[in-house]
């Protein structure tokens, strides 16, 4: 009885990992995810652009936080997916694993490339400069030339089973870039202002101003999960195309 | 006086940001538009796939296999 029940988990758990059932579940999230997303962002910019109260240095330059913040997380986020979905790819040789670290890849390039401008946008007012050679600004520049470098080089190589190991081992390598994003307002005197949010003690932000980011925080992950489900989606269709599941299921949408 | 009166000029002040219009809101345009297209843009290449995958499915039934 345990035999059986350990089986049946077993092959539910390969189903889920299959690429029909994943491809449906994708198409039946979907529309949950982006109505939540849109929900969010609603309350979320309502919060920050006009209920909240303007910063008493930085005046209403600060709302950029709004959307610089989070992007910055999800940048750093979507880094740390595609490096678990990496370990998996290269140990496990799992083919979802592969699916969610080539999806994830440009959708963290877009949030990186985000952070910095609207980062920009912000330091132009407030340190009287677009762009200056910080630690913090710089690793952030390496991360998002580590997106467009695992990009690069899973589409120079032919062999698909190739291009992901090879992308695999990059985006492990990469992971090292993190923490010195993360840690580098602390080691190195920078012009980029210290965490605010994720120290340990108490934040030093009003909780009026803190609410519609952390809103904003969970509208842009679920703007990832509902990025990432289309991405799987096509990435499955193009991988599967000769299958014969792929064309039962245009047989019966046409 | 009353609350209409204000209206136009709570608007402006909205859209002026205290004087930082010229960075808050390119910085607000450009997320809409690159969160928008990471949206669309793989939507769109999905329908593009079925599209081309269905009629390469049409023409392989109509090449003569029984």
């Amino acid at each position: 009885m345990n035999q059986s029940k350990a089986n049946g988990w077993l092959r539910r758990f390969h189903q889920l990992g299959s690429p029909p059932s994943v491809y449906d579940l994708a198409q039946r999230l979907s529309p949950w995810v982006a109505s939540l997303c849109l929900i969010l962002f609603l309350v979320g910019l309502t919060g920050g652009l006009i209920l909240a109260p303007s910063d008493y240095q930085q005046g209403e330059s600060y709302r950029i936080i709004y959307i610089h913040v989070p992007s910055a997380w999800l940048s750093m986020f979507v880094y740390m997916v595609m490096a678990v979905s990496s370990a998996i790819t290269l140990i496990w040789r799992m083919k979802l694993a592969d699916i969610v670290t080539r999806a994830s890849a440009p959708i963290g390039a877009a949030y990186t490339f985000l952070a910095l401008v609207t980062g920009s946008l912000w330091g132009k007012p407030m340190w009287g400069t677009w762009w200056v050679w910080d630690a913090r600004l710089t690793s952030e520049l390496i991360l998002l030339f580590l997106y467009l470098g695992y990009m690069a080089l899973v589409s120079s190589i032919d062999d698909r089973r190739t291009a992901s190991r090879a992308g695999a081992v990059l985006a492990l390598v990469g992971v090292i870039n993190l923490p010195i994003i993360h840690f580098s307002v602390e080691w190195w005197n920078t012009l980029h202002q210290g965490p605010t949010v994720t120290k340990f003690d108490q934040p030093s932000i009003a909780a009026s101003m803190l609410i519609p980011l952390l809103i904003m925080a969970l509208a842009f992950q679920l703007h990832y999960v509902w990025a990432l489900l289309a991405r799987i989606r096509s990435e499955i269709l193009d991988t599967e195309r000769r299958t014969a599941w792929v064309s039962d299921l245009m047989s019966q949408s046409s | 006086m009353g609350q209409r009166s204000d209206e136009p000029v709570v608007v402006t002040d909205f859209l002026a940001m205290g004087g930082y219009a010229l960075y808050v809101w390119p910085a607000y345009g450009i997320s809409l538009i690159t969160l928008v297209l990471s949206i669309v843009l793989p939507i769109r290449r999905h329908n593009r796939l079925r599209a081309e995958i269905s009629v390469l499915l049409s023409q392989r039934n109509e090449g003569g296999s029984p």
